[in-house]
């Protein structure tokens, strides 16, 4: 039967074959509506394609590694990530091929293409959520038509696709993909219309740019929006941008350009227009019964539909957090504003604020001033985590634009690949480890020195060692304290002068891999997949890649100097606390008490959990599967580290078991053999680290801190993704 | 009546087109062990593959003791079973295949589970080929036939 469906031939099939968004250009159009000419991939073909190519058991084997509900978002990101690079470089069927291309061409010519989604399950009234899945702008070709194709039918498993799973309907096992080819329309002005508008019931929406409408959905243009009252149709408001952009079709896809001449003085409507758009969206309305959110164009003197879906109102409850998972996704120019402030404002602030409350002398204050401090500092701490999640995480997400930019590129082998032309940059958590080193070098030839320091007989504060100490001290806070939540520092420098004997005792720690050769030839061969104007973009997204990856790494330890600095106003209040003394001084020392006991859940963090070391089990974890994230077999004793001063017990040559690897924890990383991690992700800090270092890496092991006890013999497979305990 | 040789090699031939995974049996220090495995047999029958990574226990008692079995077999679960099914066991010596052969027989494995690419193409796993002297073919609940593959 013929599998590519020609719409205008008035053939219709079920929703199931032809998908939502077919099945609702179709109904527009025989009820009189100018939607764009409309061909129809129907879903017997992504079926076809996934059974050909074997595709079908590994998007199943890859989305049962774990169970869903264990599943980070960071790991559904990277399951879809492998998803997609399975179908990019799976070759379609000759005869699927032939039928597409052909039939394409017999309908379109040669003219530009736009590929639309068209899932099933995607604009049914009670799933309708926008940016799911792929639309792929201005095609022009065979190969990129295809190309096409095929991310649209990756997108059917896209994070966000996943995410929604339930709402969707999505099933693994029978899900499919429909696809929709129209030539492209490139109107005077587009926009999008809301019959509703979601923040008021009451009220239309209807925004619109000059040229084409990409650059609105994805918010790198601002549309002029107007609120209409939906009764008397009448406007309400209207806000007028600043218009500066506009999308316009480039050699392949979109680019955006500088507005120029009258346009950036002229809104992209008239007032009749913006209600003829209205007019148009409200009949939809009444065709589907329901409000709807319709994209349209206007292409000279006719209003066009590019798509029709119903408007969903978000039912988001205060613990779904997959609205914020998806506002991760960042765009370029997003990132690029995101960096500067980072870069040029928070930072340097974290910075100030660190080097301030260093400078405060606490054992000299009062009790009063002491109590004064501890409370600035929780909020100054408070503030920091704040922008942590507000303006660092989306930030340090920005690696991920990379690595699908450069998987679309250069369809390597290992969708993995990206992250070697990340690393090797200075990570301050390195820098921190190098000072480490030169001060174990210190002691190993200084037989004397280390015999003073093991006796716990600390040279004085002017011996260049004791000054070494001071001054990572100062700069990166006491590594006991930085590690985790609990304010149990250890006293003075004695923990870090454990740890720096703990590296003086092997002849030489691993050092961090230097920037090979190979990924010199990766970087060419990255640019080189862009053509010369897209070249120095390809090159600034790389940039702004690195500095993400090193944000991820660094945010942690700029916040562990402010933790660490908050730690030690509070450490001080412990301190004076327990001296007690007199009746009289308790009641001197009230205030410092009530200040300490209104620390939020003290001591509930990572050691508050029962140990279930003591236990009889009649069961035992033989080998437990999770992630490849750092290529490598190692082999050695487990040290399971439940709570940050665990760290301090970590000896050479150990697997490094622990729930998630804060980057405050890295300093115990090059004398680990392989680190085991629960929490899961190919881009998390573990994992970065780990590669840097050339160390094997399993993360999202389930249960991983009770499955595996200090002192088993554990192997571990990077390349696999499996710990097998001996 | 047919040759019963190639009855049993057809059927045995057959068996090896409808089925994926079979049982494997190996001998470990403390006893036997037993391992389900993703399987390829050649058409010929002399030989059968199958990948696991290297740290598995059914890795280690093979490279120690590389007499083996496979067990192959065709029940579905349910009553008729007994009448219907069919199991062959393939007894051998197991070897890890080397790199010089590993193109070819990859490409045997990969058209037979083409979903395990990663998983055959990691340098921690191994593609072993059990080079099979005899088949014990089971049939009508109770009928055993064997096969020595190489006469």
């Amino acid at each position: 039967m013929k599998r590519l469906l020609d719409m205008t031939s008035g053939a219709s099939l079920p929703v199931e074959r032809i998908g939502g968004k077919a099945l609702s250009l179709f109904r527009l159009q025989q009820n009189g509506f100018t939607v764009p000419e409309t061909l129809v991939v129907i879903t017997d073909v992504y079926d076809h394609f996934v059974d050909a190519t074997g595709l079908r058991e590994r998007i199943l084997l890859e989305l049962h590694r774990k169970d869903f509900d264990q599943m980070r978002w960071e790991e559904i990101w990277d399951a879809s990530l492998r998803i997609r690079s399975l179908f990019l470089s799976a070759s379609i069927p000759e005869t699927l091929r032939r039928e597409i291309l052909d039939t394409t061409l017999e309908r379109f010519g040669s003219t530009a293409l736009v590929v639309r989604s068209s899932a099933p399950g995607e604009d049914a009234a009670s799933a309708s959520f926008a940016g799911l899945h792929e639309t792929v702008v201005n095609v022009s070709g065979e190969e990129p038509l295809l190309d096409a194709v095929r991310k649209v039918w990756a997108s059917l498993w896209s994070d966000a696709s996943l995410l929604y799973r339930q709402e969707l309907g999505l099933d693994p096992e029978r899900s499919a993909m429909a696809v929709v080819i129209q030539p492209m329309t490139a109107g005077r002005c587009s926009g999008v219309v809301f019959t509703r508008n979601p923040a008021d019931s009451r009220e239309a929406v209807v925004e619109a740019v000059h040229g084409l409408n990409q650059g609105l959905v994805d918010g790198a243009v601002e549309p002029d929006r107007w609120i209409l009252d939906r009764r008397s149709k009448t406007i309400v408001t209207y806000r007028e941008p600043k218009r500066e952009r506009i999308s316009i079709p480039g050699p392949q896809g979109v680019s955006l350009a500088d507005l120029s001449g009258d346009r950036v003085e002229q809104a992209p409507l008239e007032p009749n227009e913006v209600h003829a758009v209205f007019d148009m969206a409200l009949a939809a309305e009444s065709l589907f019964g329901g409000p709807q959110d319709v994209e349209w164009t206007w292409v000279e003197d006719r209003l066009t539909v590019l798509q029709c879906r119903p408007v969903t109102t978000a039912t988001a409850t205060a613990t779904d957090q997959r609205g914020w998972y998806l506002s991760l996704h960042r765009s370029y120019e997003n990132l690029v504003v995101l960096r500067k402030e980072i870069e040029e404002n928070h930072i340097p602030a974290m910075e100030q604020a660190a080097r301030e409350m260093g400078a405060v002398a606490l054992n000299e204050i009062s009790d009063d001033a002491l109590a004064d401090e501890i409370r600035r500092r929780r909020d100054v701490n408070d503030h920091w985590v704040q922008v942590y999640w507000s303006e660092f995480i989306p930030f340090a997400h920005g690696i991920r634009l990379f690595g699908q930019v450069y998987n679309d590129a250069v369809r390597p082998e290992d969708p993995f690949e990206f992250v070697e032309l990340l690393s090797h940059a200075p990570l301050q958590s390195l820098d921190r480890n190098r000072r480490l080193e030169a001060m174990a070098e210190r002691v190993r030839f200084d037989p004397n020195l280390r015999e003073r320091l093991e006796q716990r007989k600390f040279p004085s504060e002017d011996h260049p060692f004791m000054q070494e100490i001071t001054e990572f001290l100062k700069r990166f806070g006491d590594l006991s304290c930085s590690a985790g939540e609990t304010v149990q520092c250890a006293q003075g420098p004695g923990a870090l002068i454990h740890i720096v004997l703990e590296w003086a005792a092997q002849p030489e720690v691993s050092r961090p891999l230097a920037g090979s050769r190979n990924s010199q030839a990766r970087i060419r061969r990255y640019l080189d997949a862009f053509g010369e104007e897209r070249r120095q973009w390809a090159e600034r997204l790389l940039e702004l890649a690195r500095a993400s990856y090193r944000l991820r790494d660094d945010d942690n330890i700029f916040l562990g100097r402010i933790e660490a600095r908050l730690a030690e106003a509070e450490q001080e209040a412990l301190r004076r606390l327990a001296e007690g003394g007199a009746s009289s001084e308790e009641e001197v020392r009230r205030r410092l008490k009530e200040v300490m006991d209104e620390k939020p859940d003290a001591g509930t963090g990572a050691g508050g959990r029962q140990e279930a070391g003591a236990e009889r089990r009649s069961y035992r974890a033989r080998q437990l599967v999770g992630q490849p994230a750092g290529p490598g077999l190692a082999r050695g004793s487990a040290r399971v580290v439940k709570r940050p001063e665990e760290l301090l017990d970590m000896q050479r040559g150990e697997v490094l078991v622990v729930d998630a690897v804060d980057p405050n924890m890295t300093f115990v990383v090059p004398m680990a053999s392989a680190i085991v991690e629960r929490r899961g992700g190919m881009l998390i800090h573990g994992a970065i680290i780990a590669r840097e270092y050339g160390l094997a890496c399993v993360t999202g092991v389930p249960d991983a801190t009770d499955l595996i006890r200090t002192g088993d013999e554990v192997t571990v497979d990077g390349y696999l993704g499996i710990v097998t305990l001996q | 009546m047919a040759d019963p040789s190639e009855d049993i090699r057809s059927r045995i031939a057959a068996l090896f087109e409808t089925q994926r995974l079979a049982v494997l049996a190996t001998q470990g220090p403390g006893g036997p062990h037993a391992s389900l495995v993703a399987f390829w047999g050649a058409p010929d029958l002399q030989r059968i593959l199958f990948a696991t990574p290297r740290t598995t226990r059914k890795f280690a008692n093979l490279t120690e003791r590389p007499q083996v079995c496979l067990l192959i077999d065709s029940s579905r679960n349910v009553p008729a079973d007994f009448h219907e099914a069919m199991a062959v066991t393939a007894s051998g010596d197991a070897r890890v295949v080397a790199d010089a052969d590993r193109p070819d027989s990859d490409v045997d494995y990969l058209r037979r589970h083409p979903y395990l690419k990663d998983f055959l193409r990691s340098p921690t796993t191994a593609l072993v080929e059990i080079a099979v002297e005899r088949y014990s073919l089971v049939r009508h609940f109770q009928t055993v036939m064997e096969l020595l593959p190489k006469e």
